[in-house]
């Protein structure tokens, strides 16, 4: 009995230990990331990489030990490509859930509907999509590539390769509004000419006129900048009237695969300069692109804006470890170091101090008659050097504006 | 000079042929039955999503957009028997029921079919006249636009079919009377009107993207072509999409697609302002 009794209590104790530890760890809680992307609506088919990178990153971060031994909550919720939603739903996510980082949007329409609400916050806000450039704004992190990493290589490029005369298709919103500007200024430095501008309503499907107007103007190449699946019916009705031109962009291919969505040769001759696309053949890339397929092995195609997700969770573990805080104050301070760096599937990408950007491995990529990719040109890494320039420096200021080239800081 | 006129001519066609096709379903559908169907964009997804379906099975183009049609038509007659027939006392709960089953569609699509399927490609054939090339498919939707016209003619004109439908739709209660199978009629009525509306997803198929909100891009040009042009598809519709692609195309090669799109929404305004009733008032009133 006596030895019954003994085996009771030590099996209590071992019962109460468990609970202990237990314990333990529930007071460690999870670190909330809060995830805003389109998987449903217009976009869906770019929001889904998206949310698929998130996952798959959390998944390995929480494999191997967490962030600061702290495992990761991703809470996802989809805006469904409307503005009014991701304000709801940034404030859903920042007041009730509290939530320690907030990442997602994908048109610049939908970030700079969020950013006022982040701003209110102390919460850090990772964007990851390549964009029109400018934001000023320390509660941000950009993962994406800037107009100085696309633009201002790719321009040059297609006016040395196929002439000065370029025409425009751009989204009519500010992604559009101000990549235009960008690649106005860019010409006028090169001396070429712009001869011709078109914005097109989101949702336009129909370009018969359009491909007109194109062909009226003779230009040398395309800048096509046109976002959206209705918008891309571009390509296809282009190619169907022959018009024949070169085209340059930068949210093609990498971003919107066009070139797996429609049948060839409707992207040929289209080029891109991208930071990340999954006809990347390095050994970091090629490990990355088969943990990916092994979790989600239906997805299309692997697009930048999935990569970049991907990065930003583990951009957000590096900064929280070496902060060894989630504040976005400690986050900053290492930010200002300069040493904020990964080792991502592209290669080392680090932000930069002035405009909390990031460094990317930019290469110039071109699509052939049977939509096959080929490196055209590499030009190593560059640095989002253009707000730094102007005088954005978020070590000393904050600014909480977006700058294009026509609207710059005012010099106080 | 020969060749602006030309692009002229082909511009206004296809603007004439994107709105007729994509608003004759919807106008059947309501001018008969008084139903506004607000799934109408998920019935031209339909017929998108089968013809390449089909096509990529193997299935020749042409057969394929017909298939497609009778698909999405087959698709409406259930659904009026399953939905919309139990509302045809309450128009207001008809759009409701009516939306709610299209975002049921799309969502459904979504999360079955995925977000985005590969295109199938538009028919090869372009021609140059001047400086400019076309394609010859555009020229085969306004073809089509042109044969959906003239088969709803004979159809509601010619058939005893059309008579009956024609007496149903100006007085249901004494068509039923004199021993009209209304509740038939009806179902054909919506059989006809979602079938035509898979058509236009059909024709438009290999010219677009395949996104499961790809009706979307057709609802706003359908819903305004069918509110100026009031109850009546002849009568109506027609016109107002001569109307409105003249607006439109003028707009859009001088000023580009903005103001092509504002301009054409702005002329709505004015029209429905003076004409309440739609362009058909006018057109029917001087017929009689």
């Amino acid at each position: 009995m006596n030895s019954g009794r003994i085996f009771g209590m030590a099996l209590l104790g071992a019962v109460l230990g468990t609970a202990a530890i237990g314990a333990a760890q529930a007071a460690d809680p999870p670190l909330k990331v809060g995830l805003l992307e389109d998987v449903s609506g217009d976009l869906a088919f770019m929001g889904m990489p998206k949310l698929h990178g998130s996952q798959l990153a959390v998944e390995e971060i929480n494999k191997s030990g967490g962030i600061l031994g702290r495992q990761i909550e991703l809470i996802h919720l989809d805006p469904q490509g409307d503005n009014a939603r991701y304000q709801e739903f940034g404030r859903r996510l920042l007041n009730r859930d509290k939530v320690d980082v907030l990442i997602g949007g994908i048109t610049s329409a939908s970030r700079e509907a969020l950013r006022p609400i982040v701003d209110r916050t102390s919460t850090p806000y990772f964007y990851t999509n390549q964009y029109e450039g400018g934001v000023c704004d320390a509660s941000m992190v950009s993962m994406g590539a800037v107009p100085e990493q696309q633009f201002s290589t790719l321009i040059p490029w297609m006016v040395q390769k196929f002439g000065k005369k370029v025409y425009v298709i751009a989204a009519d919103y500010n992604f559009g509004q101000i990549s235009a500007e960008w690649n106005r200024k860019i010409m006028k430095d090169l001396g070429g000419e712009v001869v011709g501008e078109e914005f097109i309503p989101l949702g336009v499907s129909q370009f018969a006129q359009t491909i007109q107007n194109i062909q009226k103007a003779k230009p040398d190449w395309l800048l096509t900048i046109n976002v959206g699946a209705a918008q891309d019916s571009f390509f296809e009705q282009a190619a169907a009237a022959n018009l024949n031109l070169p085209m340059g962009s930068s949210i093609k291919v990498m971003l919107g695969f066009e070139h797996k969505r429609f049948k060839p040769p409707a992207l040929n001759n289209m080029h891109a300069t991208a930071n990340w696309f999954e006809e990347i053949d390095t050994p970091e890339a090629n490990d990355f692109k088969k943990r990916w397929h092994a979790k989600f092995p239906d997805e299309l195609y692997i697009n930048d804006m999935g990569y970049n997700a991907y990065n930003a969770l583990y951009m957000y573990k590096a900064l929280v470890e070496k902060a060894k805080s989630t504040k976005l104050e400690d986050m900053r301070k290492v930010i200002a170091t300069g040493d904020a760096c990964i080792d991502a599937p592209e290669g080392k990408v680090c932000i930069d101090p002035k405009s909390q950007h990031t460094s990317h491995r930019m290469r110039l990529i071109s699509v052939g008659p049977k939509h096959e990719v080929t490196v055209e040109k590499d030009y190593g890494t560059i640095q989002p050097y253009w707000l730094g320039e102007i005088g954005c420096d978020l070590t000393k200021k904050n600014d909480k504006d977006q700058y294009t080239p026509s609207h710059l800081p005012s010099k106080s | 000079m020969s060749a602006e006129l030309f692009s002229l001519f082909y511009q206004f066609a296809d603007v004439f042929a994107f709105l007729i096709l994509s608003a004759a379903g919807l106008a059947i559908v309501f001018g008969m039955m008084g139903v506004i169907n607000m799934a109408h964009g998920e019935f031209i997804m339909c017929g998108a999503y089968v013809t390449v379906g089909l096509v990529n099975l193997g299935v020749p183009l042409p057969i394929a957009q017909i298939l497609a049609a009778l698909t999405a038509g087959i698709i409406g007659m259930i659904v009026e028997l399953l939905i919309v027939r139990r509302f045809y006392k309450r128009p207001l709960d008809s759009l409701l029921a009516t939306w709610g089953l299209s975002l049921i569609v799309t969502q459904s699509m979504l999360l079955i079919v995925g977000s985005a399927v590969r295109g199938i490609g538009t028919p090869e054939g372009s021609f140059a006249i001047g400086g400019y090339t076309f394609s010859t498919y555009r020229l085969v939707l306004f073809g089509c636009a042109v044969a959906v016209l003239a088969g709803l003619y004979i159809i509601f004109m010619k058939t005893r079919f059309g008579v009956i439908a024609r007496a149903t739709m100006q007085n249901a209660a004494m068509a039923k009377a004199l021993g009209a199978r209304t509740g038939r009629i009806y179902s054909i009525s919506f059989g006809i009107g979602t079938a035509l509306a898979g058509l236009c997803g059909a024709l438009y198929a290999p010219t677009m993207t395949l996104i499961p909100t790809m009706g979307a891009t057709f609802v706003v040009e359908s819903f305004v072509t069918v509110v100026i042009g009031g109850a009546n598809v002849l009568l109506g519709t027609a016109p107002a999409a001569v109307f409105l692609a003249m607006i439109r195309m003028a707009l859009n090669a001088s000023y580009g697609q903005i103001i092509g799109q504002i301009g054409m929404l702005f002329a709505v305004i004015l029209i429905i302002r003076v004409l309440p009733e739609g362009l058909s008032s006018v057109l029917v009133r001087r017929g009689r």
